[in-house]
Formats: C-alpha cells, structure tokens, sequence
C-alpha cells in the first residue's frame, strides 16, 4: 500500500513540490506543510465554507479535496488575494464596512464573494445573500458582509 | 463621579466614531495568528477516546494495542492522571445549596454523558492520535440513563451520583409582594403558558483549541488559549495542576469566536495542559466538530410555566414562573451551571413595575452534555416568557401589544428603582425606546400591511419585545461566591520616546473589537492620533490584572480602567511639561501629540521631544523631575451590582401555513447602551447578538434521543442560520449614560441575543392568531408549527 505520493504543484504563484500522505486533506496540507494558516478548518465535512479556496479557477472547500488530488493543479488561498485587484478590493471593502469580528470565516468568505463579484454578479442583496449562504459566520450576522460585497460591485460599475 | 467635563466633545475624541479596526487589516489578508496555526518545535497532538453511552460503568480500558501503534508516545486515562490534577467542583457560595461532585478531566470510572472524554492518546500528529484512539479497547457497562429534566427527581429515575440522595443541583425561590392575592383578584384576566427552551450550543467557528508548553527547568507552564479570561484560566490551572499561579502564563491572540462557549474548564483541555507537563512537550489540542457537538458547553434546556394576571387596564397584576433546567451530569467550574436559571429568576418581568412576583428555579442533573453560561445567560428565555405572556394577555384583553407595555414598562424618571426581583436599576430608558421603535418601525403601517396580506391568505405577524440586559457586572456576579475570577480590570498606559501610546489592558479581544475601543479612549482622553496607539491584550504576563471580556463588561469596565489610565498618564506628561517649558501645566493640553497652550491651542513642545528629555536627556529636568511616563489604573463597579442597560426591539415575520417555514421579513432593534464608544462596532454587536437569538428561535437546537445520544451533532445536521435566510437588521440608539463611570458606556455584547426569541416567537404568534392556534417551544421549527396548526 502507498501510504504517500509526491505532488507538485503551483500555490499563490509559488511553485511547490512536496511528499503528502494519500489521506491528508488539502487544507490540512497547505496549513501544516506549507505554513499557509490563512485558510481555516471549521467542520472538516463541507459544510461551514472556512476552508473556502481557488484551485484551477473554481472555489472549492480545502476539506473536502485531498492534497494528492490537487497535483498539478493551480492553487489560491487568501494570502495570494493581496496581488488580484477584485480580491484586494473585497478586502478593503471588508475591513471598511467591518464585514468580520472574529476573523475565522473571513478567508472562505472573501473567496466566495470573490467567486461572485468576478463572474459579475450584480449588487442585488438577495443574489449576494444566497451566493454565501454556504459560508457560517457565527458573529456578525451577515449584513455587514452583503455591504461590502455590494460597495465593491458598485464601485466596478462606476468605473 | 468627576471627570472632565470636555472629554467626550473635543476635537480629537475618537469616542463617538466609527473607527474602522486597525487589527482587521492583518484578519483580511489571511494573517491572523489562532491557536490551530501554532505550530512549536517537537510538538505532539492531543485525541480522546470519548463515552458512546450516556451513562456507563467503566471496566477495564485496554491501551495497549493503542501505544504501540508507531508515533503514539502516551496514553492516559483517569488514573494516569489522578497524581497530576486536583479534581474541582463547580459550586459558588452564594448560590446556596448549589451541589456538584468533584469532576476529574477524565472520566473516573462512570461516563456520565455521550462524548465525555475516557482516554487520552498523544502522538505526533493528530491522524496518528485519532488511529490509535481507535485501538483503545474500553469494556463499558451501560447503565439507565436521566435524560430528561422532567422526569429526573421522580423517584424511579436513577441517581448519576451516589454520594447524592437525587439529581436536584440547585434551588431558588423569589416571592415579592403578595401573588396569590393577586391573582384571586375579580377584576384581573389570567393568562397562563409553558414555555420550552431546547438546548443549543454555541458553534464558534474556531472550534476549542489549546497549545500547551511546559519548560520543567523553571516550572513554566504556557498555555495558548483560545478564550475570553486568561487571568480566570491561570489561577485554574495553576491550582488544578499544582503549579506557582505566577508560573503559568495563559497568551490568547486572536480568537475564532467565543460567545461564552470558550469561558469555561473543559477535561480535554485540562488534560492537555497536564500531559504537556508530563511529557515536557508541547501538545496541541484541537476540537474537530464532532467533539464540538459533544463537549462544547450546551446551553438553555428550559421548561418555564408561567403566568400573567392583568386588570382591565392592563396593568400587571402578578406574575409567576417555574422554572426547570437540566445542566448536564456535572454543574462547570467555575461558574456553575445554575446561573443560567438564577438570572432567569432575576431577570423576568424586569422591565415592568410589578409588585407581586413569585419565581422558582429547579436545576437538575441529566445525562446529557454540560450546560453553563453562553451569550445571553437567561436573557432570552426571560425575555420570551414575560413578553409572551403579555402579549397574549393584550389580546386576550382586547388591547394593542405596544399600549400594553405603555402601561406597564418603568417611567424613564423612575429611577433609581428595584424590580421585584430585588435587580437595582439606574439610567434606563424604557418608554423613550419603545415610543423610539414604534416610529422607526412603522408600527401602524405594519398592522396594515398584516391586515391586508391576510386577505390574501398570506400569514404575517408581528412581534415585540422590551428587555433589558446585565452588563458591567461587579464582584456580586462570581468573585463574592468564591471564584477566582476578577470583576476589575486594568489598563496601563505608557508615553515611549517617539510620542506613542502603548496600552496593555486585562480586557480582551475576540472579534467585537476591544482592542480598537481601548485605542479610541486612550487617543481621545490623551490627545495623539489613534495610529499612535498599540494596544496589547490576551497575555497574562504582559498585562494588568483583569477578568477579561465576558457579560458585556469589556467597554464599560476595562473601558473605564483605560480612561482613568490615560487621563492618569497625561497628568503626568503635563507636569513634565510645565517644568520643560516653565509654564503652569493646567494651562497645558495635548493635542494631536502636542503639547499645546490650552487657550490658544499653540504647539509648545511634541510628545517626541518630550519622550526624548525625559528619557535620553534627563539630565535637562531638575533632580526632584522624576517622571514616570507610565499611569496604571483598575476600575470596578461599586454603586450596583450589574449595570442594566435597556432595549426595545421588533420582529416582522411571515409564516408559511402550508410548510410550516418562518421567513423573517425584518427586525429592527433600539438600543441604550450609555455612551457609544463606537456606533459601528456596537450596532454589529447587535446585529450578530439578535441572529444568534434567531438562531436559537427557529433553527437551533441539539436533539437528543431517549438515551441520551446526540443525534445531530455535525452543523450539516445542527442549523445555524445562513447569509441567505437571514434579514437586514435596523438598529437605533437611546444614549443614557451610566453614572457609575465617566465613561458613561454599559455593555451591548448580548443585547440582541437577549431580545430576538422573545421578537419572533411573539411574531410567530401574531401570526398564526387568526388560525387560533399559538407555539411557546423553541426552535420554531416547521415540523413543530405544522403540528401546532394540526397538519402532522
């Protein structure tokens, strides 16, 4: 039996080889192999969207994929969101409309907004509402997170 | 009190604004450092192998197969650590007759719930832990368990604990005024409901987590702590694990939510701390979500019968509750688990002036997961069973819900008055927020509006509540009753060489933004700009002595303890100045981190150049300067026991007859919270707080079978509530500032979650009265309002 499989692949435009165990998730990798603790572990089964992040331009959850399976694939986590405009812009929005206390959701939620707001949706609140309602946030109640989604598409529409 | 008098109107207060945090930039951008991220040199992972059964005798436990699984370097069960931890009991003194057995962190020969920990394996990584856990040979004896809080002081229902004669924990009784009377009275109608609460938990995102390092040549036990009260943490650990408490050093950086959840002592993390010790080796702790479910304390599980009697007027009469809650086979330490129902006793009715108020509180123990203390303690189910009560008696007495309370809610000039219950309350402002609702809501426009969809067959109701929440809590709330958990807090600030202000405070952050209101206060009373300011919190090593942020005391008392700190520190640095520039220093001010000349606001010195005499060239004061440059200051609450604040909040919702589904169309919230340090942050709190509440009203709830098993214990199964179905929330504020402090401020933390049940379920049957059929059990589900509809 195989109990590891070397993988290679490309995480926040960083080419990154490495030996993972077959039965180690993807998030679990990126966090404790690769040091990126951006991304967070909050139910492991898919449902609370923490580990919400980019691999070859879907979003996905980081629990739900194994780390073997993303060989040679394109990944982005929240702290390669700094260096993509849209990205950026949700999170000056977010920290501007105070779209987050504890912080915990904050990396899958902005990977799901962003998810929305690149394939142009529109800053209709109940649209927005639905597209993150797979994303728990226990702390602020969501509609400080709406406004932000929504200040960043009507900024683009100005543009 | 006195204080400044200009403090909050001049020029460079911050307080009043809505400052944007300056910590979630780093939260943003995937910087945020929680506990789960630490990852230390020779570190080992933590699993435990917990109880299936709700109540079981332990026979023999069989490791062996476990520890020889390569990577596996200790097991442990409950007589491993028998020399390493001293059991503790959850009682407070002044909760009289409050009884729990001593409770070790693992199970010492009977499990008393499903998910209790047995065994503890550490190994050196998680996945390895959990294998092993699953080689962990147990020989269980099943036992009948108590599960329902009803039926445990029957006679037949067996005892958890045999050095008790049943599984009463606690009782409480109030009787104010004469109720029998009153409710014998001709002239009064009589209303007359049970009330249930189901259980639910908290679901932080960030499940428990714990890093425990131990350097055994100093005897220093560090503890990474993901929580709210790192100094009560400290003195339990260094008292369960016998060590020096100034040798244990708790450290919380950033906290994936709280809610009371992470407040309390849990087995797992006690024996985490104990084999790090052991072993001399880091270990982590990380809850997944399953052990979340199972060990996380639980919350409410109340049965409250309750009646009203109101005169034609509609001026309350009497009113009484029985209370009955099931805690969990064990009261927590060290709070208690009888708070919760103490609270319930205290706080129902609280906004209304009644004279005749009987209450009785019976806590039990079950086998079922540990209740204790979780946002909003008592507040909700208070809130529900007043205001559902009265409400019903409105309509039974033909009367609209908002005259109803006119009549009945305390005068704004009443006080300082007493409820019934004995609560003393000051600074309220309860007509002001109801009359303020009523116009912000639309009120008359809603029951229009309510009119109209019923002749279309569509089902809308609306519901109000009046509440009012504990805040700024002084010693009377712990530290009277023997815990070890501080009602004051400390702040202290210091002036370095550059002209900034650095503030270590005992207060903590976990989201709702401590840190950025203790930056606001200091820059505003001291006068520099906020980007001036670092703020250090969470480090037990590092800062004054506190009780950290729970029971909405962040703003209002570690909040104060920054201001006198501030004010302390300029004080000084103006007595510096006048020496620096031969002048008086009362006629000094600092602004914008400049001395200045008050009248005329000239700059005279900046806080750099002065930072730079006094401490690179000191040789420039006189020899009898000997400035400090460094102010500390606590503050606690001494005038009243807790201090209230008020709220009055709405609910517009429509219920689907045909699916039994709730959709809440809108909520609106009016708020008085004393002074505002931060409209933005204070309005999310309440925004948050009031969907927690409806979390709790229509979807929350862990479900257990007859037996005592768990039944939906993964948040696929457990609903929380979701961006999608979840409305806008308006929010409005009443400022009536405390006199207990100059900053006025009381808290806001769990306002929203106090008040919302209450809102919907009275929404809920408002609008189901047409179909004359009502629902007093929580969550709301569907299932339950069909059945109430007769449909299932």
């Amino acid at each position: 039996m195989i109990n590891s499989q070397n993988i290679s692949l490309v995480v926040n435009g960083e080419p990154v080889s490495a030996s993972v165990p077959n039965r180690t998730n993807l998030v679990d990798f990126l966090r404790n192999q690769l040091g990126l603790t951006g991304s967070h572990v909050g139910c492991e089964h898919g449902v609370c969207g923490a580990c919400t992040l980019e691999v070859n331009g879907s979003m996905i959850r980081g629990c739900l994929m194994l780390a073997v399976q993303a060989d040679g694939a394109e990944i982005t986590t929240v702290e390669g969101f700094t260096s993509r405009d849209k990205a950026a812009q949700l999170q000056r929005s977010f920290q501007k409309n105070n779209a987050l206390q504890c912080g915990y959701c904050t990396p899958g939620m902005l990977a799901s907004a962003l998810e929305y707001v690149e394939a142009g949706g529109g800053a209709d609140r109940a649209a927005i509402r639905q597209h993150l309602s797979g994303n728990y946030c226990r702390c602020t109640g969501y509609q400080s997170i709406v406004d932000a989604v929504v200040d960043v598409i009507e900024q683009g529409a100005k543009q | 009190m006195s204080g400044p008098l200009t403090l909050f109107d001049k020029p460079n207060s911050y307080i009043g604004k809505s400052v944007p945090r300056p910590d979630a930039r780093r939260l943003v951008e995937g910087r945020g450092k929680y506990v789960d991220d630490l990852q230390l040199p020779r570190m080992l992972h933590a699993a435990f192998v917990r109880s299936p059964h709700a109540h079981a005798e332990i026979g023999i436990i069989d490791t062996a197969a476990a520890t020889a699984l390569p990577g596996v370097i200790a097991a442990y069960t409950a007589t491993d650590l028998a020399d390493h931890v001293s059991p503790y009991v959850g009682i407070l003194t002044h909760l009289q007759g409050l009884r729990s057995p001593p409770q070790m962190p693992l199970a010492v020969d009977r499990a008393r719930w499903q998910g209790e920990p047995v065994v503890m394996i550490v190994a050196q990584s998680r996945a390895i832990a959990e294998d092993a856990c699953e080689l962990v040979e147990i020989d269980f004896h099943t036992l009948e368990a108590t599960c329902d809080a009803k039926t445990a002081l029957q006679d037949d229902a067996p005892v958890i604990h045999a050095e008790f004669d049943s599984n009463l924990a606690w009782q409480r009784t109030v009787d104010a005024g004469n109720v029998e009377e009153a409710f014998n009275r001709d002239d009064v109608t009589v209303i007359e409901r049970e009330f249930t609460f189901g259980r639910h938990t908290g679901v932080t995102l960030e499940p428990r987590a714990s890093v425990v390092e131990y350097d055994p040549s100093e005897e220093v036990l560090t503890y990474h702590y993901s929580g709210q009260a790192p100094h009560m943490m400290q003195a339990v650990l260094a008292k369960h694990l016998r060590l020096l408490e100034e040798n244990v050093r708790i450290i919380a950086r950033d906290v994936g939510g709280s809610f009371g959840i992470k407040i309390h002592t849990y087995g797992d993390d006690v024996a985490t701390a104990a084999a790090a010790k052991i072993l001399g080796r880091p270990i982590k702790f990380i809850a997944d979500r399953n052990e979340s479910f199972v060990s996380d304390i639980h919350a409410r599980d109340h049965t409250v019968r309750g009646r009203l009697a109101v005169d034609a007027e509609g001026k309350i009469a009497a009113l009484e509750i029985d209370d009955l809650t099931g805690i969990g086979p064990y009261s927590m330490y060290p709070r208690t688990s009888a708070i919760e129902c103490n609270q319930i006793l205290n706080l129902t009715g609280a906004p209304y002036a009644i004279d005749n108020y009987r209450a009785r509180g019976t806590v039990v123990f079950q086998n079922k997961n540990m209740m204790c203390q979780y946002r909003a303690v008592g507040h909700p189910v208070a809130m529900a069973v007043a205001d559902g009560l009265l409400e019903e008696a409105a309509h039974k007495i033909g009367m609209d819900v908002v005259d109803i309370r006119r009549h009945n809610l305390f005068a704004d000039n009443a006080y300082p008055t007493n409820s019934a219950a004995g609560m003393k309350f000051d600074d309220l402002s309860h007509q002001k927020a109801l009359e303020k609702l009523v116009k912000f809501m639309d009120y008359d426009a809603l029951r229009q509006n309510q009119t109209e969809a019923r002749t279309q067959n569509v089902y809308r109701g609306i519901g109000l509540v009046s509440m009012v929440e504990v805040t700024n809590p002084s010693p009377m709330f712990y530290g009277i009753g023997g815990a070890p958990i501080s009602a004051q807090d400390g702040a202290s600030v210091r002036l370095d060489a550059a002209g900034a202000l650095h503030v270590s405070a005992s207060i903590t952050e976990q989201g709702q933004g401590t840190n950025t209101i203790i930056a606001q206060i200091s820059a505003g009373v001291f006068g520099v700009d906020i980007d001036r300011v670092k703020v250090t919190t969470g480090d037990t090593a590092t800062t004054p002595y506190g009780g950290g942020t729970w029971a909405s005391r962040g703003a209002g008392i570690g909040g104060e303890a920054v201001l006198q700190a501030s004010h302390a520190l300029k004080q000084q640095v103006l007595d510096v100045a006048g020496v620096i520039l031969q002048a008086v220093s009362d006629q000094l001010d600092i602004v914008d981190g400049h001395v200045v000349d008050k009248d005329a606001g000239t700059q005279r010195i900046s806080l750099a150049d002065l930072g730079k005499i006094v401490y690179y060239r000191g040789n420039e004061l006189p020899a009898d300067v000997t400035p400090e440059l460094i102010a500390t200051r606590h503050y606690r609450v001494t005038d009243f026991p807790f201090v209230f604040t008020n709220g009055a909040m709405a609910a517009h919702v429509e219920v689907d007859v045909e699916t039994g589904f709730v959709k809440v169309l809108n909520f609106w919230a009016v708020e008085d919270c004393g002074r505002v340090i931060n409209p933005k942050l204070v309005d999310e709190q309440i925004r948050g707080g009031v969907v927690q509440g409806i979390g709790g009203a229509l979807y929350e709830e862990c479900i257990y079978s007859p037996d005592g098993q768990l039944q939906n214990a993964s948040m696929a199964d457990y609903l929380v509530p979701m961006a999608a179905e979840m409305p806008d929330i308006h929010i409005d504020h009443i400022e009536t500032p405390t006199k207990t402090s100059v900053l006025g401020a009381k808290g806001a933390g769990e306002a929203g979650t106090g008040g919302a049940p209450a809102a919907i379920m009275n929404a809920v049957n408002d609008a189901l009265r047409p179909l004359s059929t009502s629902l007093h059990q929580m969550p709301m589900t569907p299932q339950r309002i069909l059945k109430a509809l007769g449909k299932v």
